[in-house]
């Protein structure tokens, strides 16, 4: 992992500059490029963005406005693994609060929070589309429904 | 046997037919059957013909809203064609079972759709988190470009179609269809004001389509088999299938592909096995976080859009919401209102403003703080946050739960705050 803070490596230039060549405007790539960025980075670091800005044909402040609108681009460090727990109607119905509460209990941390041996980020996320197994969380990316506090707990031991 | 199109290649537990698989069971052949042999406009007639509304909740007839691209000829340069597969809607997981069950029914949907309103250019906004659809569906367009079905002179008939999968960054409106192009363009998902519809100046100011998921699956089917058949597979007066959905306390929780107009009632006892253990249905959002509630006792209205306009409610996305009475109606409309004050894109004050004041208020009474005085301010609220005073329809879709919820629920409202608590904590 590459310190989030660094300048730009050259290969990091060239995938954007990949990016750049397909999209119909350059600026129409930013979201993409933050998410690469992102994907070997964890998070898109304040001291970055400019220089990602520049590679995007945009001003910092243009790509600040998109970058803080996306709930799924992260602008702190998180942690190794993001836990998106969904709290929209059908899994707050069926317990989702408790797996918060279960979670909370377990890694000390609350949602927006990261764990201090970095680990783990809990985040809220609106509905997964699996009310059908409610309660349901995505864990580093798979998604995993009808999650019981012991299927929880076995989780986030090996994730 | 009913006749379930959008779903007959679906198997639960196994992976989707592969573009082998699909060609097998007659799959692109429409396809090689209408590209440039027959007129576009000829594909637009058919399916308005047929009856087909948005499935993404809204219904506007399909047909009409390819009408309203302009023609070729007065309006030359890039039109494009998308696919909203954008799904956030609380609620709902219909178009999951289309992405991930059959990926190529989509793309021949699209080829279909994007000829008819003569696209070139064809986008799938899918939302980052459905990761498993985003591989299938990857997949399936590596196929499909290598058999020839995607990019210049497809099968032979001169037309070219490039097709590109993009995937979101989160946020819920998203899936409204301007933000979606402010999305694509890569600015902030903000709505946009109508007119000019997307068809007139849509993406990059081209003349656009957008479409959803289920919308775009049923056109292989419309086309192949024409509007009459088509319009004879829904019941109560409405036409075609779709894909519903039960999810909260019931037995069989799921989606499920039925006659258009089938009663809401049929639905939750045959397909979802009725209510789990021994919990009391008290109502029902009949289509995700944006209806309104459907009581009890009106469950036997037939699921259609016109079904459900006819009772003052909406069909929506048509997977339901059942609210059991073992959950305080308070808190349940509470957490549909946090759902919208936090994704409200903060563009109109009224819903950014507004919606986090209603999901204080709601708090407030269910947690035994509230006023007498709030009731008339939330009622207050479904006016100034309904239809009319906002670019979008976020405010005015949180409002449909809370303008019926206070209306059906008075009784719980008021004994929250003469109790001053809540009879479910």
């Amino acid at each position: 992992m590459s310190t989030a803070n660094a300048p730009l490596s050259a290969a990091e230039h060239a995938a954007i500059a990949e990016l750049v060549a397909h999209a119909p405007t350059p600026r129409a790539a930013c979201i993409d490029a933050l998410k690469f960025i992102q994907s070997s980075r964890r998070y898109v670091a304040d001291e970055v963005l400019p220089e990602i800005a520049a590679a995007l044909g945009m001003s910092a402040a243009e790509l600040d406005e998109v970058a803080t609108f996306y709930n799924l681009i992260f602008r702190k460090l998180v942690g190794e693994n993001v836990i998106l727990l969904c709290d929209s109607i059908t899994c707050w119905m069926l317990g989702s609060e408790k797996l918060a509460a279960q979670i909370t209990d377990r890694l000390r941390i609350q949602f927006g929070e990261t764990s201090s041996d970095k680990k783990f980020t809990l985040l809220p996320i609106v509905c997964l589309g699996a009310c059908d197994h409610a309660p349901a969380l995505m864990l580093g990316g798979t998604l995993h429904g009808d999650v019981t506090p012991a299927r929880l707990d076995a989780l986030l031991e090996t994730p | 046997m009913m006749e379930r199109p959008l779903t007959q290649n679906i198997r639960p537990g196994r992976p989707p037919l592969d573009l082998a698989g699909y060609r097998l069971t007659g799959g692109y052949e429409t396809l090689r059957a209408k590209l440039g042999r027959v007129d576009p406009a000829d594909l637009i007639a058919t399916v308005t013909d047929s009856g087909l509304g948005g499935c993404g909740g809204g219904g506007f007839p399909t047909g009409r809203k390819w009408q309203a691209m302009p023609p070729r000829a007065t309006r030359p340069g890039p039109r494009y064609f998308i696919v909203n597969a954008d799904e956030m809607e609380p609620g709902t997981f219909k178009d999951r079972l289309l992405l991930e069950g059959d990926p190529h029914q989509l793309l021949e949907g699209i080829l279909l759709s994007a000829y008819a309103a003569q696209a070139n250019i064809a986008y799938i906004f899918i939302r980052g988190e459905y990761t498993r659809a985003i591989e299938l569906l990857t997949q399936a367009i590596t196929e499909a470009e290598h058999a020839g079905l995607l990019g210049a002179n497809i099968l032979g008939s001169g037309y070219n179609l490039a097709l590109h999968l993009h995937t979101g960054a989160g946020r819920y409106i998203c899936g409204e269809e301007t933000a979606l192009l402010n999305s694509l363009e890569g600015k902030r998902a903000i709505p946009r004001a109508k007119p000019p519809l997307p068809q007139i100046s849509g993406l990059f100011g081209c003349p656009t389509v957008v479409n959803n998921v289920e919308t775009v699956c049923n056109i292989p089917h419309i086309i192949r088999h024409g509007a009459a058949w088509y319009k004879a597979l829904g019941r109560n007066g409405a036409a075609g299938t779709k894909i519903f959905g039960v999810s909260g306390r019931v037995n069989r929780p799921g989606a499920y592909e039925l006659p258009m107009g089938t009663p809401m009632n049929e639905m939750i006892l045959e397909q979802a096995g009725g209510m789990s253990n021994g919990h009391k249905l008290r109502a029902v959002l009949p289509g995700g976080a944006s209806t309104g509630f459907l009581l009890a006792e009106q469950l036997d209205t037939p699921m259609s859009f016109a079904g459900m306009a006819a009772t003052g409610n909406r069909l929506g996305t048509g997977t339901a919401i059942v609210l059991d009475d073992a959950t305080c109606p308070v808190a349940f409309i509470g957490n549909l209102q946090k759902f919208f004050a936090r994704e409200s894109c903060g563009w109109c004050a009224p819903c950014r403003d507004g919606l986090p004041w209603v999901a204080a208020t709601l708090n407030a009474i269910e947690t035994g703080v509230g006023r007498d005085e709030d009731l008339e301010l939330l009622e207050e609220m479904t006016e100034s946050l309904g239809p009319g005073r906002t670019f979008c329809a976020l405010a005015p879709g949180a409002m449909a739960s809370l303008q019926t919820g206070l209306r059906y629920f008075a009784e719980d409202f008021r004994r929250h705050i003469t109790e001053k608590s809540c009879a479910w904590r």
